[in-house]
């Protein structure tokens, strides 16, 4: 089997009395969706943050590309690799499309403190950014104002900023919230296609696409991954059944 | 071009009609009010750095027009005493050539900056600026009680000082000498502002999180750009202590942090011409409503009432509309 990209491994997290990550352990190996489900208040942002490194763990480790990055912050680790698309666009609203591409490319190649050239010239940033939006399809809109871009094209854009930064795992935070039926749909076939460029750790509420896109899933409830496996097995499993899928169907 | 550099373009004509008016007609205080504009704007583009690009609302920017002014003036007091600053370990003498005294005002503010940035960067809103404003203060306070440099009421320096191949006493070169410092800032600030630093930082100002998604720490950025708009102002409190020839603690005080900060607002935050015309506009009603009554800073609140109200993007941003992003 081959190694896995990113692994965490007995991760827990308390505030309080809260219990919000106990004991998590969980891997992301090249070339799958693995995706992360779980109902509201189970610990998954929680979770995400400790392996996006906005928040340390009480114990336990996060590795990436085989490097324990346990103690390095978001920046470090998105230098590393580490392509994250947040539930919130993160945005810079004001800058065009292009601009924020621009921004991610940079980030890539570093260099940032650089004070003279104009850096919407620079050739070889402007190519990366255009090439990713071309790959997300946003390639018309790159002169548009992004505060003017509706809620998916946004989505996409996370994804395009993403794109640039040659990631070598993906970490998605609920990339369908607020998306319509279509726009869901139009998303889970690119995020599809993009497993093959590097694989994905989807947080994800919609279950349409989490069990058409995941090659696992793990669900966490209580701050516990109560199982992880392929989406038959999931569906199967009597515990998640009773501790989400049930609920749902009841609610 | 856009409409924006066209306004710009003309508002430096304007500033370059009105002392040459003043000049052919032999109105020297025309042109002295001239010069008050440049430097104060150049303390303006220094905030505006800051403010404008970084999204940084520094309260505390006098504590670097301060340390400007009194980098000339311990400098220029020292040499037209003949009393050398210290003498042991290594001698060090004051002096009356502007380029030293830029260059120590300079690096005296970016140091202070550093020192200043690194502390309150860790914190943001509301705290930022009251951290901003107690060096500020801090620093006003220390210089009332340092009786070296004339406390309390400040400290005269008798002959304004010197600039290789000019007389800096005559109005018209000293008004040149300002006009090319304040226009080598716009320029130098201009670049920045689409240079990947620039980027970078205005990228921080609207969302940090994406910035460091992207691998680029905001600390960082907001800290080099705290230093950079520091010593651009610090550079505009020396020149400003050579106008009067005069300094004192009121350049520290909280009142001149406020006034730089109205100048950028008045004119337009993150706007190039922003503190050029606010700058210009606060010395015009100054110099006009001043006349009229001793109060005029009323109708300067209502102004500035109404531009925060009604005209966000100040004087330039009304005239020029929504900024267009810079391709």
């Amino acid at each position: 089997m081959a190694e896995p990209l990113l692994q965490t491994r007995g991760i827990t997290k308390s505030f309080g009395a809260l219990t919000a990550s106990d004991a998590i352990s969980l891997d992301l190996r090249p070339g799958e969706i693995h995706a992360l489900i779980g109902p509201n208040g189970a610990g998954k942002s929680t979770l995400i943050k400790q392996i996006a490194g906005n928040m340390k763990p009480d114990s336990g480790t996060v590795h990436f590309l085989g490097q324990d990055v346990t103690a390095l912050d978001t920046v470090a680790r998105a230098r590393l690799g580490l392509g994250r698309t947040f539930q919130i666009s993160a945005l810079a609203m004001d800058f065009t499309v292009l601009q924020n591409a621009v921004l991610g490319a940079l980030g890539a190649r570093g260099g940032v403190m650089r004070f003279f050239r104009p850096v919407m010239k620079d050739r070889a940033l402007l190519e990366r950014a255009h090439e990713a939006l071309e790959c997300v399809g946003l390639q018309d809109h790159a002169a548009m104002r992004t505060a003017e871009l509706s809620h998916g094209q946004r989505r996409q854009l996370e994804v395009a900023v993403a794109l640039t930064l040659k990631p070598k795992a993906f970490l998605m935070d609920e990339p369908m919230a607020g998306l319509g039926a279509g726009g869901s749909k139009r998303l889970t076939g690119f995020l599809d296609g993009l497993r093959a460029e590097a694989p994905i750790l989807l947080v994800e509420h919609d279950m349409d696409a989490v069990f058409a896109l995941a090659d696992r899933i793990s669900v966490l409830v209580y701050g516990q991954v109560i199982a992880t496996g392929t989406a038959d097995e999931i569906r199967a499993n009597p515990d998640v059944r009773r501790a989400y899928l049930g609920e749902e169907d009841a609610a | 071009m856009t409409r924006e550099s066209y306004i710009n373009a003309g508002l430096t004509f304007l500033l370059v009609l009105v002392p040459f008016w003043a000049w052919s007609t032999g109105q020297a205080y025309i042109l002295t009010l001239c010069t008050k504009v440049a430097i104060l704007a150049l303390a303006g583009v220094g905030l505006n750095i800051a403010l404008g690009l970084g999204g940084l609302v520094s309260f505390g920017h006098a504590a670097f027009f301060g340390i400007g002014g009194y980098a000339m003036g311990i400098l220029a007091s020292h040499a037209q005493t003949f009393d050398p600053i210290m003498d042991w370990p290594i001698l060090i003498e004051g002096t009356k050539s502007m380029p030293v005294i830029w260059l120590v005002a300079v690096v005296a503010s970016s140091l202070a900056a550093l020192l200043i940035g690194a502390l309150s960067l860790r914190t943001s809103g509301v705290y930022f600026i009251m951290i901003t404003l107690a060096f500020g203060q801090m620093l006003y306070y220390f210089t009332i009680g340092w009786p070296a440099y004339g406390g309390e009421d400040g400290l005269s320096i008798y002959v304004r000082n010197s600039f290789p191949g000019l007389n800096t006493l005559v109005p018209v070169q000293f008004l040149i000498l300002s006009y090319v410092v304040l226009g080598l800032a716009l320029l130098f600030s201009a670049r920045l502002a689409r240079a990947p630093f620039g980027l970078a930082l205005t990228a921080a100002r609207q969302n940090a999180d994406r910035v460091e998604t992207v691998g680029i720490a905001p600390y960082r950025l907001r800290l080099v750009a705290f230093v950079i708009s520091g010593s651009i102002t610090g550079l505009a409190g020396a020149l400003f202590a050579d106008l009067n020839r005069f300094i004192s603690p009121t350049m520290f005080s909280w009142h001149t942090s406020g006034e730089i900060m109205i100048f950028v607002i008045l004119g337009g935050v993150g706007r190039l011409y922003g503190p050029v015309a606010g700058a210009a506009l606060f010395i015009l009603l100054e110099h006009l409503l001043g006349g009229v009554s001793e109060y005029w800073k009323i109708f300067l609140g209502a102004l500035l009432l109404a531009v925060v109200l009604f005209a966000r993007g100040g004087l330039i941003g009304t005239l020029a509309g929504r900024e267009v992003a810079h391709g």
